[in-house]
């Protein structure tokens, strides 16, 4: 479904991607793991258009989006929830799901609206809610539902349990595994490896803009390297 | 998305607003107003267009611009020229005016709108300050002496109505699924760069609209006071119209109105002892970001039925059939 070869991605002089290659298909959920500054945001802002590589390519659905605008890769399908949740503060639950259907048709919004709030019942709760007055937990959930309006078949989540208290992190991975199930691939990007490792079908990690392990996510998090690494123990 | 529906809000805004201009129009043919009131009321109506279409820029998409005066002169100047040197009617050459304005607004937008808060800021007080200097040596627009004899056409009619138009555009532009786009920048750009929105292209829009509609005001002031020259379009004046939105509630299309029309009652009524003027006009200042830091308003909409009523917004009836 996503193929990424090669690319090299770079912030002014800084190498931040080097020769990075990954695939994701269909139906699966892939995580990237990977220390601060591995370079896992800047690839989910290289898949979605915000950063643009100076080489390689990123073919999505048989189709090369390299050097597409943000717009047209989103229409495609292809749709980034961005780290720290980014929810338009002033609008209310129900504004923000609506600009997350942007550039869909009109005539879908409701079927969508409902979706979102059956995934997500706390927003259906809070809906005529500010966004900026939602609870960390929340704000994530709508950052997700957000998301979802844009009708995504790969959908790319960026650090969705940062500064999530334990028990919501658990909800927030069990909602992963259900949108999953309900047909959308994605690829997760996590500092939380244990529970990310959990979840995911197969996990790329990442050191300094460089892929240096990958594989069956099972197996990952029961490798010696791993555990020592990422998972503490 | 949505197209907004024009409901009975809008409608009532406008037989409103038509009502007060009838009246207003009577009190001044039967004279109980006299030609200072009109010329006050004509005041107010031109900071008002300034105030409601700086907001569209600063309060509605985020973009701290400060060259609104700028855009004022070049609307002023070129519906001066095409009344004085090619006798063109007023409404065309203010429409004339406003269109090149706005093309400057999309020629100066473009570039500068990559830049963010300060930077943002200081690139359009620059813009503005080079359209002064320009005029100010160019011979013919008469250069420091400015334009003078220009035809006073700007009557209370006029003036009415386009300001009139241009808060029902800018109004209905805010209330559409383009403005939500505006503010969606407003609010977090990067986050609305992933939903789709295309950031540079509404941004864009968003100061043509409002360099427009400054553009006209331009026009409009300059018919009113005969004499335009490069001095009264300075950052002063950006500043002063800045003043008048934040001081409305940044964001707000009433608050913008409001903020207008009680600065520019102010400065008329201390006319007369101007040194007394900035003092009082600082400490108005100083007391509202004590006391009221999001303006007069803060962020309301505007709406002329929301009294007791809840907002109409446009994405109620998606709302009604998604809770059922």
């Amino acid at each position: 479904m996503l193929k990424v070869e090669g690319i090299n991605v770079y912030y002014g002089a800084i190498h931040a991607l080097k020769d990075l290659s990954i695939t994701v298909n269909e139906g699966e959920i892939v995580t990237l793991i990977g220390a601060n500054g591995a370079g896992k945001s800047t690839l989910l802002k290289t898949l979605s258009g915000l950063l643009k590589p100076k080489t390689g390519s990123v073919e999505f659905l048989d189709k090369s989006i390299t050097n597409q605008s943000i717009q047209s890769i989103v229409k495609q399908g292809l749709i980034h929830c961005p780290e720290g949740r980014r929810v338009f503060a002033n609008m209310s639950v129900e504004e923000n799901l609506e600009l997350g259907g942007y550039l869909q048709d009109s005539s879908s919004l409701p079927a969508d609206f409902e979706k979102v709030y059956t995934t997500f019942p706390r927003l259906l709760e809070r809906k005529k809610q500010l966004a900026g007055t939602l609870s960390g937990g929340e704000q994530q959930m709508l950052a997700m539902g957000r998301a979802m309006m844009g009708h995504p078949k790969l959908l790319l989540l960026d650090e969705p349990s940062m500064g999530l208290a334990p028990l919501l992190v658990q909800d927030i991975f069990r909602i992963i595994q259900e949108v999953n199930a309900s047909g959308t691939t994605v690829l997760l990007v996590e500092q939380n490896a244990h529970q990310a490792l959990k979840i995911a079908h197969r996990a790329y990690v990442l050191e300094t803009g460089r892929v240096v392990l990958e594989g069956d996510a099972k197996e990952l998090a029961d490798s010696e390297e791993i555990k020592m690494a990422y998972l503490g123990h | 998305m949505k197209k907004l529906k024009l409901n009975k809000s809008f409608w009532f805004g406008i037989v409103f607003s038509l009502i007060l201009y009838g009246i207003i129009r009577v009190l001044l043919t039967t004279g109980v107003l006299d030609d200072v009131a009109e010329s006050t009321l004509i005041l107010v109506c031109i900071n008002v267009m300034l105030a409601v279409s700086l907001n569209l820029i600063n309060g509605i998409t985020g973009q701290f611009s400060i060259g609104h005066a700028g855009f004022m002169s070049i609307g002023a100047y070129v519906s001066a020229i095409l009344t004085l040197n090619f006798d063109v009617p007023l409404v065309f050459a203010l429409l004339i005016a406003g269109l090149v304005a706005a093309l400057f607004g999309v020629l100066i937008g473009i570039p500068t709108l990559r830049l963010n808060g300060d930077y943002l800021a200081i690139a359009t007080l620059g813009f503005g300050e080079i359209i002064r200097i320009v005029l100010l040596n160019t011979e013919y627009v008469g250069g420091a002496s400015g334009l003078s004899g220009i035809p006073a056409e700007t009557t209370w009619t006029i003036m009415f109505f386009f300001t009139l138009l241009t808060i029902v555009v800018i109004n209905n532009f805010i209330r559409s699924s383009h403005g939500r786009a505006c503010i969606a920048i407003r609010e977090n750009e990067i986050a609305a760069e992933a939903m789709g929105i295309n950031t540079t292209l509404y941004k864009v829009i968003a100061f043509s609209l409002g360099a427009l509609f400054a553009g006209i005001a331009g026009g409009l002031s300059a018919h009113k006071f005969y004499v335009i020259n490069p001095g009264s379009f300075n950052f002063l004046k950006s500043f002063e119209i800045l003043v008048m939105v934040v001081l409305g509630g940044l964001g707000s299309t009433a608050g913008s109105i409001l903020g207008a029309i009680v600065l520019t009652l102010l400065f008329t009524a201390l006319q007369n002892t101007p040194e007394l003027r900035m003092i009082i006009y600082s400490v108005i200042l100083i007391l509202m970001m004590i006391f009221r830091p999001k303006g007069l308003l803060g962020s309301t909409g505007l709406s002329f039925m929301k009294f007791g009523k809840k907002e109409a917004k446009p994405d109620d009836v998606i709302s009604e059939s998604s809770s059922s």
